[in-house]
């Protein structure tokens, strides 16, 4: 009886022992997730509040971000666009420089504009205050909401008057800084290197076809756009262009850009007017 | 009384003798720092590497039109010595080399120069575009340690981008646009070399101790080796990777 027992607990010791270490391996669990219930956002005057979206997130956003928040929800297996690993801490859709933690107001604004070519809705059903309590949710999945602080947004100066020079320049800065090996001379998406194109975990990725009426999945506005190709869309092959295109090049570029969406807009009246030719591949590229 | 005034004149005696070979002793190991030498080599016939097809982008065709570019997988020399192999003192205790070396990754005719870039942890290091055609830096490593991924374009005459790494970790970095550009960026703690087109490598500034080595190669993945730095002397540590 003695020796049955001491064998036992010698056993469950040693069980116990072996399983220690496999807790740690786990990527996050559960128990990682209580630590940081506390965590809250600021946007505008709104104090969002994790623990106050558990309910909103259980039924809305659940099955396709997964209950840990690693995009591995029941949906996972159906969904292209898959849905974003909230533990990497990595958004596409942010206003401050690439490799850095997006501000609260930029996940406030991605929840309510969803993302266009996805399964994710526009969440603009929700108050500011629901928003706000999600937004801290989202970050509470990882850790690097603890220890870093998010990057500075980038500064964009006025939006300046539409005129044909500017179209024109924006072309030079589109051919300069070769935009259209992915996205194409015509923004069509299919430039020499749009094939080839994966993300940050290896799945294949299209580059934004400007011309078939889709919106650009971080927002539509010239300011939007401006941003996108400042900042880059982390997670993605679409680098930040910041230290190349300076603040008054990169208006040009948006207002070059706007001529190829389907959209009416003044940009494609003015640029059908100059007659402007698609930027030449083969041409020697301008130095900066 | 005499007795006692000997015992004091032998006390302070023998107290100056240690200091002094106290203050010696430190001098000798401030300057006693050895080093690390040796060859790594590929035991069998190196796997063939495959030639790349730059056809999409003219430039880069341009640039290869006599010397076509190959993958880097496995570089071995005429004697089996093998390139690109990172060594550095894996059980490193002591603290971050106060290097002020920037290690440079150029992007030369469409590839990386060189095709593994060694640094240690929080050292800056550089990279900058040799070409006329745009690439965007796209280093890979796991947000998870610390490292977190970045991705910037460079277009050609861009100014050089400097950055640096906070935790050690072996980083895959690509060009999105140019897709057979592949390289690392091995993050190491302490000092570090790479080997050259010989296969041989030095690390310099070792205090003397007992340090485990470890040598990385892209493709054999590591190997160590326990060696024994002696003050102001060299040790040797030989590698060698079976081929698969």
């Amino acid at each position: 009886m003695r020796t049955r027992l001491r064998k036992w607990s010698l056993l469950l010791g040693a069980a116990a022992v072996l399983a220690l270490p496999l807790t740690s391996w786990a990527q996050l669990t559960q128990y990682d997730l209580e630590t940081r219930i506390g965590m809250e956002s600021h946007v505008g005057n709104i104090t969002g509040h994790a623990k106050d979206a558990k309910g909103d997130y259980r039924r809305y956003c659940v099955v396709c971000h997964g209950t840990l928040g690693d995009g591995n929800g029941e949906s996972f297996p159906w969904v292209d666009p898959k849905p974003r690993d909230f533990q990497l801490g990595i958004f596409k859709c942010r206003s401050t420089p690439t490799g850095t933690l997006p501000v609260d107001q930029d996940l406030f604004d991605t929840i309510a504009r969803g993302m266009d070519r996805s399964n994710m809705p526009q969440w603009s059903t929700f108050t500011k205050q629901e928003r706000a309590d999600l937004v801290a949710w989202v970050k509470h999945f990882s850790p690097r909401w603890t220890g870093e602080k998010p990057g500075t947004p980038i500064t964009i100066p006025p939006e300046p008057e539409v005129t044909p020079e500017r179209i024109k320049a924006g072309r030079d800065v589109f051919a300069r800084v070769q935009c259209w090996k992915c996205h194409g001379v015509q923004g069509m998406a299919n430039g020499p290197s749009a094939a080839t194109l994966t993300d940050d975990l290896g799945r294949t990725i299209q580059p934004f076809n400007f011309t078939d009426g889709s919106r650009p999945k971080c927002g539509d506005t010239d300011r939007d756009i401006y941003r996108i190709f400042m900042t880059g869309l982390d997670g993605t092959p679409m680098p930040s262009f910041a230290d190349n295109i300076k603040p008054d090049e990169a208006w040009d570029l948006v207002f070059y850009l706007r001529t190829f969406m389907s959209q009416p807009s003044k940009e494609k009246a003015m640029a059908k007017q100059l007659a402007l030719k698609p930027v030449d591949p083969n041409a020697p590229v301008a130095q900066q | 009384m005499r007795n006692r005034q000997n015992w004091a004149v032998a006390l302070s005696a023998i107290v100056l003798v240690c200091c002094g070979a106290l203050l010696l002793s430190q001098k000798v190991n401030a300057a006693g720092e050895g080093k690390i030498t040796g060859t790594v080599k590929l035991d069998g016939t190196a796997p063939h590497m495959k030639g790349i097809d730059m056809s999409k982008d003219p430039y880069c065709a341009k640039a290869h039109a006599t010397d076509p570019a190959h993958l880097e997988q496995v570089v071995a020399g005429a004697n089996g010595g093998l390139e690109n192999v990172v060594l550095y003192i894996s059980n490193w205790s002591g603290s971050a080399q106060a290097s002020t070396a920037v290690p440079v990754f150029d992007q030369k005719n469409c590839v990386y120069t060189p095709h593994v870039l060694a640094m240690d942890a929080g050292q800056t290091f550089k990279v900058i575009t040799s070409d006329q055609t745009t690439h965007n830096i796209h280093p890979l490593p796991n947000p998870m340690t610390g490292n977190i991924p970045w991705n910037q374009s460079q277009p050609p005459g861009a100014a050089p981008v400097e950055k640096s790494w906070k935790a050690a970790e072996v980083i895959p970095v690509q060009c999105n646009i140019h897709p057979w550009m592949h390289g690392w960026f091995v993050v190491v703690k302490g000092p570090y070399a790479t080997t050259d087109d010989k296969g041989s490598y030095t690390i310099d500034n070792v205090p003397p101790g007992n340090y485990t080595v470890t040598a990385w190669q892209e493709t054999y993945n590591t190997m160590t080796q326990k060696v024994t730095v002696a003050a102001g002397a060299s040790a040797t540590a030989d590698f060698t990777f079976k081929a698969k």
